[in-house]
């Protein structure tokens, strides 16, 4: 399997380690990724806010770019960057005169659809499953966790058609599979926050405080992601709301590819566990020891 | 005397929404299920069902001077839930380009600054240089402290970089030019 690969502004900076742990698992199962050469910021929260051509054209700069490089279907690891990319390419097809204007934004014809999706949409095909399965099945037991996953991937349902809108469980079924107990709780698709990382930090705080609760409150010791501002809010923050509300949680946030990596004997030097703020190195080494670089 | 029902034409305000966003915002039916699921319903001074009924009324200045059309997160939840498929978040971006343009000053700044800056970050790196957007929302807020701890941890962390990524400079400043030069004809 041969996927373009949009890693996006954040996985080049605030979260290196989904990168770095996306790729050493893509290459333990098979799957290449070619990174799209030239590409840009897909605009995510800022553009379309300001203006209606440039928050479709950003994120189709890079599917036209992946078209000329011939790179097929893209996959896009944020959230944010996926669904904007999902509402770009929904609004042009909906809307033939946009289209143009945009193609002539771009200087580029769509010869065809382009496919978008996710990391979690790859992970979850039955062929990946079988192999992960072969793999490090069982390898995460001992290991209680919560999958969180935001607000975007899932929304709007009739955009991104990713899992189910309300109730995702591909993560949940991958972890599972792993061996790792997945809880049921009630914040999977809820907001973090997100843009407002930067602005309104107390709307943040607030917002990430219901969901690190909720976490604890069904007894998880970690909490899964599969989005750079998901974890940025409840990592780095984490700190920030225990002070303000007086708690203590303490909760790891892995994202879902360091899990998925750590039980297929991915080397801990790609999961880049000590760039977190809670460090998550602790509880995985409960489950068992860290794979080292000489494994492989 | 006839009268023509229509769904349309409720207020001039109303059509110019549509006109700009491509929503009729006349087909909701105040159900107020945006307003359940919004995670920022309790700091806003309209929830979006009330602000949509405003529009709908031609309040055009309580809703262009909301706080509401900056607080919106885009979490695409109520779009998500809404059973008259109403599309609030591009309501809610209409909303805000038409206040701009109208001259109301944003009732939320720092988030207004939070967009110029990520654009004109994106015009010229092509690609999101973090400390330089920092850097120039700080200047436009005055809140020269705020976060500086995590920044330096952030930092130490390297998780955020010191030069911005050059192999996209400038390779969006054409498209931004193109997309500008259009909406202004």
């Amino acid at each position: 399997m041969r996927y373009g690969y949009y890693p996006g502004c954040s996985l080049h900076s605030t979260a290196r380690e989904y990168d770095a742990s996306l790729r050493a698992v893509c290459r333990r199962l098979d799957i290449e990724l070619a990174e799209i050469t030239g590409w840009v910021c897909c605009g995510s929260s800022a553009t379309h806010a300001a203006s209606k051509h440039l928050g479709v054209a950003l994120p189709l700069h890079n599917l036209a770019e992946a078209e000329r490089q011939g790179l097929g279907e893209v996959l896009v690891p944020c959230a944010a960057c996926y669904s904007r990319f999902k509402l770009a390419w929904h609004e042009v097809e909906r809307q033939p005169a946009l289209r143009g204007e945009v193609e002539a934004i771009l200087e580029h014809q769509f010869r065809e659809e382009i496919g978008i999706v996710h990391p979690l949409e790859v992970l979850d095909s039955s062929s990946v499953r079988r192999q992960l399965a072969s793999l490090g099945e069982g390898n995460l037991s001992g290991l209680k966790v919560v999958c969180y996953y935001g607000c975007l991937l899932s929304r709007p349902p009739k955009v991104t058609r990713f899992d189910s809108g309300e109730y995702p469980q591909s993560m949940d079924r991958m972890l599972g599979l792993l061996g790792a107990s997945v809880l049921d709780w009630g914040y999977r698709t809820d907001c973090c926050g997100a843009s407002f990382s930067l602005t309104r930090t107390d709307i943040v705080r607030r917002l990430s405080h219901d969901i690190l609760e909720g976490a604890r409150e069904v007894g998880a010791d970690a909490i899964v992601v599969a989005c750079p501002l998901c974890h940025l809010n409840l990592d780095a923050r984490q700190r920030d709301i225990e002070k303000e509300y007086g708690v203590r949680y303490n909760l790891p946030i892995y994202y879902f590819t360091q899990l998925l990596g750590y039980a297929i004997g991915v080397p801990s030097q790609d999961l880049m566990l000590e760039r977190h703020f809670v460090d998550p190195r602790g509880l995985l080494e409960k489950v068992g020891p860290l794979w080292s670089p000489s494994v492989r | 005397m006839s009268w023509q029902i229509s769904s349309t034409s409720v207020s001039q305000f109303a059509d110019q929404l549509a006109e700009a966003s491509g929503v009729d915002i006349n087909v909701c039916y105040q159900c107020k299920k945006c307003a359940s699921g919004c995670p920022i319903a309790y700091a806003v001074d309209y929830t979006p069902v009330q602000l949509l009924h405003a529009a709908r009324l031609g309040l055009k200045d309580l809703v262009l001077s909301s706080k509401a059309i900056w607080l919106c997160l885009a979490c695409e939840t109520c779009v998500a839930r809404c059973p008259q498929e109403v599309d609030i978040v591009k309501v809610m971006d209409a909303l805000r380009a038409m206040a701009l343009q109208a001259g109301v000053k944003p009732q939320v700044p720092e988030v207004a600054s939070f967009y110029r800056a990520s654009l004109r970050n994106i015009r010229v790196f092509g690609r999101m240089y973090e400390l330089g957007l920092i850097g120039q929302l700080k200047l436009a807020t005055r809140e020269l402290d705020k976060d500086v701890r995590l920044g330096l941890e952030m930092f130490k962390k390297r998780k955020l970089k010191m030069l911005p990524d050059f192999a996209s400079l400038g390779k969006a400043s054409g498209i931004f030019s193109r997309a500008r030069k259009l909406e202004r004809r």
